[in-house]
């Protein structure tokens, strides 16, 4: 009952947003901009022919593996780099310099290396979630607290115990931040990797849908499936911070 | 120094680099605490009380002197003497028997666990096994720690400021808990405090510190058998002679 007060105020902003959207579509004749009901027919389009479907998997399928390979990459060198302060020092500026170049500026060498097939968005998706990670994993591990660490010395307990009951559950919410931050940006990044030269996923559906006869209608769907998806993946992000293991960071 | 002594404190020194030049904050300071003993150090606050407990339970390296324990030299902290501190460290992502479980090297899983069990319930956390720290009063977590220092059967218990952010009811419950576990388990303690009731309760002597750079200003036996009643006169006037070196004078307040 609280959770459908919550979800008033939100819904009604955006009932409110449609109406506008409709009666100024309505009020200036456009002849190409889409009402409201003409976004749902042309999803209701692709949901019958089966397109949106195959879209939406090739779209998931890349973010996936290239945030998958990010995690298994990010997790151990954040851990590393977090521990082993000469790790730190080395790589950190490197990892600095890197980190501000938009993922977008890699699709010319993407496409170099690895054509136009799927390893290009998943390379692109990797690269730009791969280091938010890093950073916040090392962040994670850098803020454990000193009397935690003290503890640990203080039992003698072997480094493997030290790691695994210590270190990496200490650093796990900071991870969990990363991932989110990563996960979130990956799913920008697929959309605009897709609309280079691909022949599926939700960027690719964007594209073609104006270049092919402007279906503004399905330009629109895409980009609020787009929407509704990146935030049922953050939902699901979120989730893992209610697990038992992370809860002490949030309640106090 | 008898040959009974568990601890040695020779000769400590500890400075500190500051932007105002150094800062001397222990200034030779020697002392023993014997087997099975209870030593309360009380001192000012700021008079480096924390620094040398850090050094007497082998975090920190003195400048100059050392700290021998059975006749060995101290550079490293060892699961034989535990060190239970204000801000306390049980660790918030694990439960309370994994907490106990933590320190429990090389035994099986079983045993780890029916140690752990056994020690949760010596502390008053039978039933609590399976909660996690947020799930526990402060009194508890405090329990836990303590449990959990109890469990790798240490020899000495380093004790700094350990019940301070109780509240008052609660510290003196604590304290009673402590005496209770003390008697059934042997242990040398070191206690740091700044409050003079709490080293009368429970110590066998009571070290003053002066403040910087910091000296030994007095020693005082309490040779008194537990329970010990505070209100009694003999404990009042060890309290007066204690708070007197501290520089607080209770009679003409």
């Amino acid at each position: 009952m609280r959770s459908v007060k919550k979800a008033l105020p939100p819904l009604a902003v955006i009932a409110v947003i449609i109406g506008i959207w409709w009666v100024a579509v309505v009020a200036s004749g456009s002849v190409v901009f889409p009402t409201p009901w003409q976004v749902i027919a042309g999803a209701l389009e692709l949901i019958r022919d089966g397109t949106l479907f195959e879209h939406i998997g090739a779209s998931l399928f890349r973010v996936g593996v290239g945030f998958g390979i990010a995690v298994l990459v990010a997790v151990p060198l954040g851990l590393w780099m977090g521990w082993v302060n000469g790790a730190y020092v080395t790589l950190n500026p490197l990892f600095q310099m890197l980190r501000p170049i938009s993922p977008i500026a890699w699709i010319p060498i993407a496409i170099l290396w690895f054509g136009v097939g799927d390893v290009s968005p998943i390379f692109l998706i990797f690269i730009s979630s791969v280091f938010p990670m890093v950073v916040q994993t090392i962040n994670g591990v850098h803020t454990i607290e000193k009397r935690y660490l003290r503890a640990a010395a203080n039992f003698g307990v072997s480094r493997a115990t030290l790691f695994r009951q210590v270190v990496i559950p200490a650093a796990i919410p900071q991870m969990i931040v990363g991932m989110r931050i990563g996960l979130g940006v990956a799913w920008l990044v697929v959309v605009a990797a897709e609309m280079i030269a691909l022949h599926s996923g939700l960027g690719y559906l964007i594209l073609d849908s104006r270049n092919a006869g402007n279906r503004y209608d399905l330009v629109v769907a895409g980009m609020i499936i787009i929407g509704l998806i990146g935030l049922l993946l953050d939902g699901m992000m979120r989730l893992l911070e209610g697990l038992n293991v992370v809860r002490w960071r949030y309640v106090r | 120094m008898s040959a009974n002594d568990k601890i040695v404190v020779d000769r400590v020194a500890k400075s500190f680099a500051t932007d105002q030049g150094t800062l001397r904050v222990l200034d030779e300071i020697s002392l023993s605490v014997g087997d099975g003993e209870t030593v309360a150090i009380v001192g000012p606050s700021g008079c480096g009380k924390s620094t040398l407990m850090s050094i007497i339970a082998g975090f920190e390296p003195p400048d100059t002197g050392s700290v021998r324990v059975d006749g060995r030299e101290q550079r490293t902290p060892s699961a034989r003497g535990i060190l239970i501190s204000q801000n306390g460290s049980v660790f918030p992502w694990l439960t309370v028997q994994q907490n106990l479980m933590f320190g429990l090297n090389g035994l099986a899983l079983e045993e780890k666990k029916r140690l752990a069990d056994h020690y949760a319930e010596m502390v008053g956390l039978k039933g609590f096994e399976t909660r996690y720290p947020h799930e526990l009063s402060g009194g508890m977590i405090k329990r836990a720690e303590l449990a959990r220092a109890l469990v790798v059967k240490p020899e000495i218990l380093y004790m700094d400021e350990p019940f301070s952010a109780l509240d008052a009811l609660l510290h003196l419950r604590m304290r009673n808990e402590l005496l209770r576990i003390l008697a059934q388990e042997r242990h040398t303690v070191v206690l740091i405090t700044h409050d003079v009731e709490e080293a009368i309760h429970l110590a066998n002597r009571v070290i003053v510190l002066s403040t910087r750079p910091t000296t030994i200003k007095a020693t005082f036996d309490v040779p008194f058998a537990h329970p010990r009643k505070l209100l009694s006169a003999p404990l009042q006037a060890l309290r007066t002679a204690i708070l007197r070196e501290l520089g607080v004078d209770t009679e003409s307040a």
